[in-house]
């Protein structure tokens, strides 16, 4: 492997998108950054990456990366079930859905749910700042109670949480993370590609222009104030040797479906992400502090995915033809004399 | 004209929701056709599980009449919530069979029909005491006994019939073949038979036939269409269009030896998300379907517009039900056509596939995929409740001889050897451009669908000449597809200067209209849209009449309005707009009376 191409011989340059044309130091760019950054790492094959996405900020960053990839920049809120039908007609696409908070949590949370219920092997990146950017910064259904707008209005509504919310759903692999933190998230995503199910990630992203003022919960400032970091995450795929070494007791060990692994490294406390119980609880807690515990928040890997529960031929669905798809002339006749 | 009374009346058997009625009305119908002798059932059911009053109409029909009557000449009465107004529904010389129990004085009685009362509730359970909950729907079979033995239905038959009904189940063959033998033998004791309704056997008629529902035929079109991706909402009447599918699928698109599907059904949380799903697929390089109903496609607008804008191809199934709002969900009528045809904001214009009967739901739905990939746009294929859930007297459907038409998609090689491929670029100026697929493993494959302002290179642009163009060309695409939708059948004289045109189950009334009308010595020409965008034959068809009565069943004349819309200015003055719009099917009444009114000519009586 030369030192610029990846396992599969490309260059990060191929990852790249166009130039951005969200506001200068949103959060939203950083994530795409850190997204090129996993996806040239990973290895995944541009012609087989579907990208997919609602209408907001968030959702037009698939413009920004891997520009030979497909892209599908849907409707507001209805990007899951756009998903759902790619990844059902050729199972052998890297589904990467981009969403925003509102997108996700108030106009598409029905679509949010339904996904997530059915488990389609997806990557589901909310990047999440609490307000609507496009439209002026209105408050979204994630904004923290006592959150300000940038004009001091207050949000008085219940916050929903994504994370906890999906977790109540049965989602498989849950993660939080922050737009500044590069370091957790690319193996967070990375793991995420690896996850056979849908695999959620909310990625807190401060809106520059409308919500890092003081008062706001998703300010820069609030949330490297309020970032409590359970485990920093190494990925490390299928078949690769682990080179680093961690000190026995330290670390824990997550194998995902394909043979890969997600290594969450301790901090200062020991969070088990297989158990849900905990997982609820530490989001639940968290929230009542007023912090963003951000990592790892949650794995199962013995679910089945919407592909596997269907029993779908592995042949991609949009592949098939007539010789596969029509009866013969024999049986149609059978069947019409009954 | 031969005499009414001998092939040629409508029962109309009322009954009790839930009561189990449908099984014993099959089984009439099938047993008639059994005798050579066309037959049109028309269920006309409330939107109830268990309860509330139900008609069953079987209409008898040597001429091979396929729509509703409107009168009906043999009552089997067997709900005493109905029994006033069902008496009184009865054509003047008509016959009753009613429970005995019934009270037949003042409104209940009438000189002029034949009264056959039967004890049903006291005969089933004499004879079916220890059968419990079976016992509503032997009763149900008693009548069909009844009716055997006054209208002379051989018990072979109505034997024959029950086994095609129960398929290879005997014991319910058996006692439901004897329930039928209680009515025949109590009316055979009892009744003296005093109407004149009568049926014999005839030949040639219905040999070969089978009874379908369009939903059936139309779940049979996506199965041998290849459709690989279903999503759906539970509603009615289109629900059993996808659960018909799901069977096919259940029997047809498993490997027998690995279990895998060629098939993925979904059941979405919502009709949106149905459509989501069938616009993900499709772009995806599916074959995509759902099926639903009028307020189904409400929830279904915004996807349709992207659909169309940004050219991704899917079928939608709309079986039309009264509407607006819930409206009546298990009457029928045609009132999507003008919402369909323009379904979502902005300037939107679909391709709506009409089908009248059971062999067009089946092969329209095939032909709409081949239509959703060659234009890359949504295709509707609009039938409503009376063609999607009533049991039709039909040919046995056609094995398909074409190829799927996968339209304009490049694959690598062809991006290779292509220069500048551009995903809405108009190359063959036929307004249809060439897209490629996710998944094809060539660096320029890749493109960004979106909704919003593109150009030829699917590259974001608010300049007003793109956006400009792209619509212009999505209006080229348009006329190119009226001559490639399936197109009018026209019956023309050319000395006849007035002309019907009609569209999808309003067929069945027209053919029975203008035989009356014929016969009463007025002719009219025909034309039988099947497909909107308008081929270009309408409007030649026009110009060559100096009126057209354009008849549907919705109030506003929806189709008139488009064509109002759509024709040269010159010609709108040639339409006249007949409509029909209570729930139930149009009968061959509803368009002679009011055609006769606009000719000015004496009313003729049909019947």
């Amino acid at each position: 492997m030369t030192a610029n191409l990846n396992i599969i011989g490309l260059a990060r340059e191929v990852y790249k998108g166009l130039p951005t044309t969200l506001c200068a130091g949103c959060g939203h760019n950083s994530i795409t950054n850190h997204l090129i950054k996993a996806l040239f790492e990973y290895g995944v094959e541009p012609h087989k990456l579907a990208k997919m996405s609602g209408i907001g900020c968030s959702s037009k960053t698939p413009a920004y990366f891997v520009e030979q990839a497909h892209g599908f920049n849907g409707l507001h809120g209805r990007m899951p079930s756009a998903a759902t039908g790619a990844k059902l007609a050729n199972r052998d696409l890297l589904v990467l859905g981009i969403s925003g908070d509102g997108d996700t949590a108030s106009i598409g949370l029905g679509q949010y749910c339904h996904m997530i219920r059915r488990n389609v092997d997806c990557t589901y990146i909310v990047e999440n700042n609490g307000c609507y950017g496009l439209t002026k910064g209105q408050f979204s259904a994630t904004a923290d109670v006592g959150s300000t707008q940038k004009g001091g209005k207050v949000n008085e509504y219940a916050t929903i949480d994504i994370c906890g919310l999906a977790i109540e759903l049965g989602a498989t692999f849950v993660a939080r993370s922050f737009s500044g933190d590069g370091k957790q998230l690319v193996p967070l995503l990375q793991a995420a590609f690896s996850h056979r199910g849908t695999a959620i990630l909310d990625v807190i992203s401060p809106c520059v222009t409308f919500n890092d003022h003081e008062g706001s919960t998703k300010s820069y400032a609030y949330v490297k104030e309020h970032d409590v970091v359970l485990h920093t995450a190494d990925y490390i795929a299928g078949g690769r040797e682990v080179l680093v070494d961690y000190e026995p007791g330290t670390v824990r060990d997550v194998e995902l479906e394909d043979g890969s692994h997600v290594v969450l490294r301790k901090l200062d406390l020991d969070y088990d992400p297989t158990n849900v119980i905990d997982a609820l609880r530490t989001i639940h807690d968290s929230g009542t502090r007023g912090e963003f515990v951000t990592g790892l928040l949650y794995v199962d890997t013995k679910q089945q995915d919407l592909c596997e529960r269907e029993g779908l031929s592995r042949t991609p669905l949009a592949q098939l033809d007539e010789e596969q798809l029509r009866m013969g002339r024999e049986q149609w006749q059978e069947l019409m004399a009954t | 004209m031969p005499a009414r009374a001998v092939n040629d009346f409508t029962i109309r058997v009322a009954t009790v929701n839930g009561s189990g009625s449908q099984s014993s009305n099959l089984v009439l119908t099938n047993a008639v056709a059994r005798l050579g002798i066309p037959v049109a059932p028309k269920n006309v059911f409330p939107s109830n599980i268990e309860g509330l009053p139900t008609w069953f109409d079987v209409r008898v029909t040597a001429l091979g009449y396929q729509c509703r009557a409107r009168d009906f000449d043999v009552l089997v009465a067997l709900n005493a919530t109905t029994w006033q107004q069902d008496v009184a529904g009865v054509k003047s010389g008509g016959a009753v069979i009613h429970e005995e129990a019934y009270p037949c004085k003042g409104d209940t009685f009438r000189e002029d029909l034949s009264y056959y009362p039967v004890p049903f509730t006291k005969l089933a359970k004499e004879q079916f005491a220890d059968k419990g909950d079976l016992r509503k729907y032997l009763m149900n079979m008693i009548y069909v006994g009844v009716l055997g033995h006054l209208l002379d239905i051989p018990l072979n038959t109505i034997e024959e019939s029950l086994r095609a009904q129960f398929r290879s189940k005997a014991a319910a063959v058996e006692l439901n073949l004897s329930a039928v033998n209680v009515g025949l033998e109590y009316a055979r004791e009892h009744l003296e038979k005093h109407d004149p309704f009568r049926l014999i056997p005839m030949s040639g008629k219905t040999d070969g036939l089978m009874f379908m529902e369009g939903n059936r035929a139309a779940a049979l079109g996506c199965l041998m269409g290849g459709c690989t991706v279903a999503a759906w909402y539970p509603i009615t009447p289109s629900s059993s269009l996808c659960e018909y599918f799901i069977q096919y699928c259940d029997r047809y698109r498993v490997d027998g030896e690995t279990g895998e599907r060629n098939v993925a059904i979904v059941q979405a949380e919502d009709e949106l998300a149905a459509a989501g799903i069938v616009f993900g697929a499709g772009w995806a390089g599916a074959r995509a379907m759902t099926s639903t109903s009028g307020p189904g496609i409400s929830l279904m607008a915004e996807y349709a517009g992207y659909g169309y804008f940004a050219e991704v191809p899917g079928v939608i199934f709309d079986v039309q039900r009264a509407g607006p709002s819930t409206g009546l969900p298990t009457r029928t009528m045609q009132a999507d056509v003008s919402f369909a045809y323009t379904l979502s904001h902005g300037d939107t214009k679909h391709l709506i596939l009409l089908p009248a009967t059971v062999t067009e739901a089946y092969e329209f739905a095939m032909e709409s995929f081949d239509l959703a990939e060659r234009f890359q746009t949504p295709v509707f294929v609009l039938s409503d409740l009376d063609l999607g859930m009533n049991a039709w007297l039909t040919p046995a459907l056609r094995y398909p001889e074409k190829p799927f038409d996968r339209g304009k998609v490049l694959g690598a090689d062809d991006l290779s050897s292509v220069k500048g491929w551009g995903r809405y670029r108009d190359v063959d100026k036929d307004g249809i451009a060439y897209r490629t697929l996710p998944g094809t493993k060539h660096p320029h494959a890749g493109f960004f669908t979106r909704g919003t302002g593109h150009d030829e290179e699917a590259r974001y642009s608010e300049m007003p000449e793109v956006w400009q163009r792209n619509l212009d060309r999505l209006v080229r695409k348009h006329d190119t597809a009226r001559s490639a939708v399936p197109q009018p059948v026209v019956e023309e004289k050319k000395s006849c200067k007035i002309a019907i045109l009609a569209y999808g189950t309003t067929h069945h009334a027209v053919v029975e209209a203008r035989d009356y009308l014929r016969e009463a010595g007025i002719e009219f020409n025909y034309m039988r849209l099947r497909a909107l965008p308008l081929s270009p034959e309408v409007a030649t068809f026009v110009r060559r009449h100096d009126r057209v009565y354009v008849v549907e069943q919705n109030r506003d004349g929806q189709l008139y309005g488009i064509l109002r819309t759509e024709l040269p200015t010159h010609l709108i003055g040639r339409l006249e707009s007949i409509r029909h719009y209570n729930g139930v099917p149009i009968d061959a009444r509803s368009i002679i009376d009011p055609l006769l009114e606009e000719e000015r000519r004496p009313a003729v009586v049909a019947e």
